[in-house]
């Protein structure tokens, strides 16, 4: 099962690595991860999608937990919670293409960041599901190419992950 | 007054009370080495290979319950080291290792003898440190013994540049550590307790499980007493030998691929197991979908919660300091109007003698060649169990294990984890110094005592008299039993030909040699050997090369799928 694990860790360097090194040494499956400082610099907060059994995911957990650089550690899978994403697709715009191209990224609720003769550049934020669903609402051979952030998540409401 | 980052790095480990450095100088290291060279109250112990300095500390540390220290150069000297480190890891050793790296204005251009000792060493350590300012020496070091000793202990490395070991900064040594991330747990939750004083007073085919956390918890006093106090049987992991008096009636034996047959099927047929300080490993309890085919409730005890229900799904777990939580669940026995009912687990312990009936450590003794059980067995009389034993890795390890009991903890030294032949010579080196004047030997192999020889020269350096009992049988033994059982005989590449001459090797090294062929000289000789108190004394024992270790639950069976010896 898709489980969304949110964590603080020390903004150091190498941290990243250890949690990054912990997945491949044991095993586990990264789908993404994002990982940026917090409003207190000294803090990262990373967001790590993944998937496995439940005695899978309960070892995570715990082995994230026993990483010395690790302050705090939530499964926002487990309560309500948000998920975003960040995606920037370019795709070549020219003739026709280029009225429809604006139409979809506007019912997509995206916006066109930046223009050439030939190419658009649409940035466009959502679940990974909904920008998956762009990706297969416009033609294909017009995408030059996409970058994705992989998910950002939080609790929603009093679910707080703070130190 | 200002030190540099060298003196800051000896004076810590003075404050730290470290009695023994085991190391090997380099480029890197040699501010730090100049800091050693002027005081007297650090020693160091000269090595002859960066494995042995981590090994050596490691002994140090497990028969002991201080911190182990190690002192390396960058690069190779990091490398040499790691499988020590690793050693350390999988057994949860609490070490200091302090290695040298190359200036920090020179990380990151393959500058010589630089590697990435930090990446390197991430997967093998409890934590490790890059120290990139002089002025974070003292409080890195600090940071770096509590992390060794405190929680799940285990190795941490704390690597400091060339020129951050040359530059100057006042010295202060933290009084305390708070580390916010860190927080290991201690004492267990008392309504958890209780509910494991429930369970077990309700047990009617009770088993205690007792591995290497009672061992680095210093818990097996409170062990003792509450397996004598409920009158259930106890096994002891390899990890957890001495945990537990083997020489008591209510010991069953050691559990596992090579445990006894009274232990390995208490283990799978129990209805309450309460396990201590132990972490249901492959070579425990095998085949887990054969162990959990039997309905029992289950009570884990560990400081790790990644321990728990990671192989083995556990019914009621208990997270602390395996001596804390026993002290815990001692006082509630003690409190609870409930008592325990010997009648009620007469049936049980009627099932465990016969069990045990089936005297499954038993082997066929030779006038004509050594077996090497006895040797064991004649180490144990001659010592009177009072030893401490190192070992390597392979079959003389699972022979000490089985044949010399332990009663006592941190008597038995040996790589359970991770399985490191080369291990036991410079552990016992370890030891020694720890333990002046003890009786230490090291149970060893022609394989394995090969790996780490050079350590010979140490041992004369430092005078250290061990006693090397090596089970000389011409094989790779353990590799070989498993070609005999499994690959149809065909014994590829685990003949060892070619060996030295152990007894002129020894006395090549300043030691005493001895070469013992007749089972009628074993005695004589052990006893000769311990009575030489000043000297190293290499024992080779040319013993029988088709002997094998039984029991035996090969990998992947259950625990009461076992071999035993009368079945081949």
């Amino acid at each position: 099962m898709r489980h969304i694990i949110s964590l603080l860790m020390e903004n150091e360097a190498g941290a990243l690595s250890r949690v990054s090194g912990l997945f491949s040494a044991r095993g586990y499956n990264i789908e993404s991860l994002t990982v940026a400082p917090t409003e207190d610099a000294t803090l990262s907060r990373m967001t790590i999608v993944t998937s496995g059994s439940d005695e899978v995911i309960e070892q995570i957990y715990k082995q994230l937990n026993k990483l010395i650089e690790v302050v705090a550690v939530m499964d926002l899978s487990e309560g309500e919670h948000l998920e975003r994403e960040l995606m920037l697709v370019k795709v070549r715009a020219v003739g026709a293409v280029r009225e429809e191209m604006k139409r979809m990224t506007d019912i997509f609720r995206g916006c066109i960041i930046d223009v050439s003769d030939k190419t658009y550049t649409i940035e466009l934020t959502g679940t990974g599901h909904k920008l998956e669903s762009f990706l297969q609402a416009i033609d294909r051979s017009l995408i030059l190419e996409t970058v994705r952030t992989g998910a950002s998540g939080i609790g929603r409401g009093d679910r707080i992950l703070k130190l | 007054m200002e030190l540099t980052g060298a003196e800051i790095t000896i004076r810590c480990l003075q404050e730290e009370g470290t009695e023994y450095v085991f190391g090997y100088p380099g480029g890197a290291v040699l501010h730090i080495y100049d800091a050693l060279f002027t005081q007297n109250q650090v020693k160091h112990i000269l090595v002859r290979h960066e494995q042995a300095a981590v090994h050596a500390a490691d002994g140090y540390a497990r028969s002991t319950d201080k911190v182990g220290v190690a002192l390396v150069t960058s690069g190779p000297g990091v490398t040499n080291a790691v499988t020590g480190i690793a050693t350390a890891y999988m057994d949860s050793i609490p070490m200091v290792i302090i290695s040298g790296q190359v200036p920090t204005f020179a990380i990151g251009e393959d500058a010589f003898q630089e590697v990435d000792t930090v990446g390197i060493t991430r997967p093998c350590v409890k934590h490790n440190f890059l120290v990139k300012d002089v002025k974070e020496i003292a409080s890195t070091i600090k940071k770096a013994f509590y992390l060794a000793k405190s929680g799940r202990p285990g190795p941490v490395l704390v690597d400091i540049p060339k020129d951050i070991s040359n530059q100057k900064a006042e010295f202060s040594y933290p009084s305390s550590v708070s580390i916010r991330s860190y927080h290991p747990a201690q004492h267990s939750d008392l309504e958890q307790v209780k509910s494991a004083v429930q369970l077990l007073l309700a047990a009617k085919r009770p088993m205690i499980y007792a591995g290497g956390g009672v061992i680095l918890a210093d818990a097996s006093k409170q062990l003792t007493e509450l397996v004598r106090l409920l009158g259930f049987p106890c096994t002891n992991t390899l990890m957890g030998l001495g945990g537990y008096p083997a020489t008591d009636r209510q010991f069953v034996g050691m559990l596992g691929m090579h445990g006894t047959y009274e232990a390995n099927m208490g283990m799978q047929y129990c209805d309450v197991l309460l396990a201590v300080g132990a972490r249901f490993d492959d070579r425990v309890v095998g085949n887990v979908k054969h162990f959990s085919q039997e309905k029992r409730k289950i009570i884990h005890i560990d400081i790790d919660p990644s321990s728990i229900s990671k192989r083995v799904k556990v019914d009621l777990p208990i997270v602390g300091d395996v001596a804390h939580v026993l002290d815990d669940l001692l006082a509630e026995l003690h409190a609870s109007k409930e008592k325990p009912d010997q009648q009620a687990i007469a049936p049980w312990w009627a099932q465990i003698k016969e069990w045990r009936g089936k005297n499954s450590l038993v082997y066929k003794n030779s006038d004509e060649i050594i077996k090497p059980q006895f040797v064991i067995e004649k180490l144990h009389e001659v010592t009177q169990g009072d030893a401490f034993i190192t070992s390597d890795v392979g079959q003389h390890q699972m022979w000490a294990a089985q044949y010399y009991k332990f009663d006592k903890p941190r008597r038995w030294i040996n790589s359970g984890g991770l399985g490191t032949m080369g291990f036991g010579l410079p552990a016992a080196m370890g030891v020694q110094l720890a333990h002046p004047g003890e009786q230490v030997a090291c149970v060893t192999g022609e394989g394995s005592i090969q790996m780490c020889i050079q350590e010979l020269s140490t041992c004369k350096q430092f005078q250290l008299p061990l006693k090397i009992i090596m089970l000389n049988n011409r094989y790779l033994g353990m590799v070989r039993q498993w070609q005999q059982f499994f690959h149809g005989n065909r014994y590829a590449e685990s003949y060892m030909d070619a060996l030295p001459d152990f007894v002129k090797l020894a006395e090549a090294y300043g030691h005493v040699g001895m070469r013992i062929e007749k089972p009628s000289d074993v005695e004589p000789a052990l006893k000769e050997a311990f009575g030489r108190k000043q000297q190293l004394v290499f024992m080779d024992f040319i013993t029988d090369q088709t002997e094998n270790v039984f029991p035996m639950v090969q990998g992947g069976k259950g625990l009461s799928e076992v071999i035993l010896a009368e079945d081949l």
